[in-house]
């Protein structure tokens, strides 16, 4: 078990890198986007250029450059193109926005997609189960900024029902920090429950044609015994592992859901820094929302091979 | 029963796709995903037709100080405040049917018919390009194994950790403003082969994953060792016995893989990475609609809903595809926002939200 955590761990480093080099090669190898030139200005002297370029050291040979952006990277002293900022600084500010939006949307999505995908699947075939999975499917099927933009409208701007976005400290006052966060939470889990339900419904529906199931209705448990201790706790395993790489992926940032309610986390500082195609901010987010993916990537696949030895032991080519 | 009564029920000597094809038949709600998404594609391809001959503009053409006659009555396309024509319906012979874009005038119902083929062409062929990726790869992947599989794997791996929507709107800014030059194939900025490349390859791990799975197990078969027996080369096993056993598997990825490739260029379009100005597509469609949300609302919806009706068509269809074709499939693939499942999860996923 310690080697497979081990190789696992190192994995993780490896992809990481291979993160890195490729983020800094779509910002250097590909033309136009010489940085200099960017921050000098239009119409800028080639003094300007040289002193910026000679600053920044973008004339190095480019593994000397990746070294530097990285050094940095790992000491703290990242600091963007434009307006110098200090990047780890605007990502550290931007973190309660991202978790607080992530946290909120996660318990709804939870709440609801095992709700309807419980009833969708004991009711399978049934009216309620086909009105679920109109729903199901069209929650996926909606462009999430579209959904957004449009609950904006009409429950923000028309009706003032809820305020417009824009992130409030939850130290500052909790209840308009959830009185904000309301609109963005309902967009994004929208999409999750319907997906969530769906695969809790497929894979419930395959629990109860297993044979313990019938076997724990023959030995006589009552229905709702069955339902819980043997269905509900073998077809939520697919929905623990989803749940980990989704909320892995979405703390690294719902770029479109940020923007549009202008939450100010980490999503919307890699939109705006993609916007001016800072590379030092956005090397740190890519770095940052891929380490979450990686991270619980790994802990998931160290649980399976906890819970079941075949992975660790045997031929999986993961 | 007895074997004749089989044979008079017309059941005999059914092959899988007859069976595929007979269970598709019995799937309404399929068949009728396929019908509204036939519709869509019929109303695309029809743009010329409505541009010319009833229109009368073409889908970037402005009309900022025009003014038209409805019902009689003089209006202006833009009005001094710079607010385009609403829905006028036939009340002027079918131009700006469903109002004007902007402030620059063009005709929403000419540029909701052009964008529809561009929305849908970028979402066909990186779909095509995904497809063809993903199978190839997993072939050699599945088939080969060890280091092949490694390096293989491993690639998709890095791509897999991307925030895929960070990884897309990188690319697209990077290749919106520069263009991009592979040997002699240069394309410019604004082309739209540019989010059908990114689309296409950010898409391929999702694709490849289930289907190296696949190939892992076919590989096991009796039929592929009995090819080895007979001395087939690899190209021959890996071509003509593992990939026909993978095509049920692949249509309807394919097909799944349409709608999420759509949402995806709405997304990059809406942010300004995807289609270039002027050039239509759903989703910079939504973006300019967005500005005039609270005034004209149609402009975002409209486009929006045809994003919907499409992408649900698609996702339908592909359900009922998969429940034909593959009754017993493990796999589910979805346009789905977020990442997605390991394997073994049955899940593969598409957008991030």
């Amino acid at each position: 078990m310690a080697r497979f955590v081990v190789r696992r761990l190192i994995g993780m480093v490896a992809v990481l890198f291979a993160v890195s080099v490729l983020t800094f090669l779509v910002f250097n190898v590909i033309p136009n986007s010489d940085p200099a030139q960017r921050m000098a200005g239009r119409a800028a002297k080639p003094e300007l250029i040289a002193t910026i370029n000679e600053e920044w050291g973008f004339e190095d040979p480019l593994p000397q450059q990746y070294l530097t952006m990285m050094g940095k990277v790992f000491s703290g002293d990242l600091v963007s193109y434009k307006g110098r900022e200090n990047v780890e600084e605007r990502i550290v500010e931007g973190i309660p926005a991202t978790v607080s939006l992530c946290l909120g949307a996660a318990v709804i999505w939870l709440f609801f997609g095992i709700l309807f995908g419980y009833l969708s699947a004991v009711r399978a075939g049934g009216l309620l189960d086909r009105g679920l999975t109109v729903l199901a499917v069209t929650g996926i099927s909606m462009p999430v900024f579209w959904l957004a933009a449009i609950f904006l409208n009409y429950l923000t701007y028309k009706t003032e029902i809820f305020p417009s976005g824009e992130y409030v400290e939850f130290t500052t006052d909790p209840l308009e920090w959830a009185n904000h966060l309301i609109l963005p939470w309902i967009t994004l889990a929208i999409l999750y429950v319907g997906f969530y339900s769906r695969v809790l419904r497929s894979s419930m529906l395959d629990v109860m044609n297993e044979d313990y199931v019938r076997t724990a209705r023959a030995k006589g448990l009552s229905e709702r015994r069955v339902m819980s201790r043997h269905v509900m706790r073998n077809s939520l395993i697919p929905i623990v592992t989803l749940f980990g790489l989704d909320f892995g992926a979405l703390l690294g940032g719902a770029i479109l859901i940020e923007a549009i309610f202008s939450l100010n986390g980490v999503g919307q500082y890699a939109y705006e820094s993609l916007q001016s195609l800072d590379l030092p901010p956005i090397m740190a987010i890519v770095l940052y929302g891929a380490f979450f993916v990686v991270l619980l990537n790994t802990l998931v696949d160290i649980a399976y091979a906890y819970l079941d030895p075949r992975i660790r032991l045997g031929t999986s080519a993961q | 029963m007895a074997p004749e009564s089989i044979a008079a029920t017309g059941l005999a000597g059914a092959g899988p796709w007859r069976l595929g094809l007979r269970r598709l038949r019995s799937n309404r709600v399929a068949l009728a995903s396929l019908g509204l998404f036939a519709l869509i594609v019929v109303f695309v391809l029809a743009a010329p037709l409505w541009a010319d001959h009833v229109a009368e503009t073409g889908p970037n053409k402005t009309h900022t100080l025009q003014k038209i006659e409805v019902d009689g009555e003089k209006r202006d396309v833009v009005n001094p405040e710079g607010k385009p024509i609403g829905p006028v319906w036939l009340g002027a012979g079918g131009k700006f049917f469903l109002g004007a874009d902007s402030r620059l005038g063009r005709d929403e119902m000419v540029r909701l018919m052009y964008g529809g083929r561009t929305s849908l062409f970028i979402g066909i062929v990186s779909g095509l390009l995904t497809t063809a990726l993903a199978t190839l790869l997993a072939l050699l992947s599945g088939y080969f194994r060890g280091w092949t599989d490694t390096v293989i794997s491993r690639a998709m791996d890095v791509i897999w950790a991307f925030p895929v929507l960070l990884f897309a709107i990188a690319l697209g800014l990077v290749l919106a403003v520069g263009g991009l030059q592979i040997g002699p194939l240069h394309l410019s900025g604004g082309s739209i082969w540019i989010p059908i490349l990114i689309i296409g390859v950010v898409m391929v791990p999702y694709m490849a994953r289930p289907i190296r799975g696949e190939v892992l197990s076919l590989r096991e078969k009796e039929f592929v060792e009995s090819a080895i027996a007979q001395g087939a080369g690899t190209v021959r096993i890996m071509f003509s016995e593992i990939l026909p056993n993978l095509i049920s598997t692949i249509i309807v990825f394919f097909t799944l893989n349409i709608a999420a490739n759509m949402l995806l260029e709405s997304a990059l379009s809406f942010l300004g990475v995807g289609v270039q100005a002027p050039n239509a597509s759903w989703g910079t469609m939504i973006a300019t609609g967005n500005n005039l949300i609270s005034s004209a609302p149609l402009l975002t919806i409209i486009p929006g809903t045809m994003i919907l009706l499409t992408v649900l068509s698609l996702n339908v269809f592909g359900d009922g595809l998969r429940d034909a074709l593959d009754p017993k499939s493990k796999v589910r693939f979805e346009a789905h926002s977020g990442l997605s499942a390991p394997e073994g999860s049955e899940t593969i996923g598409g957008l991030t939200p």
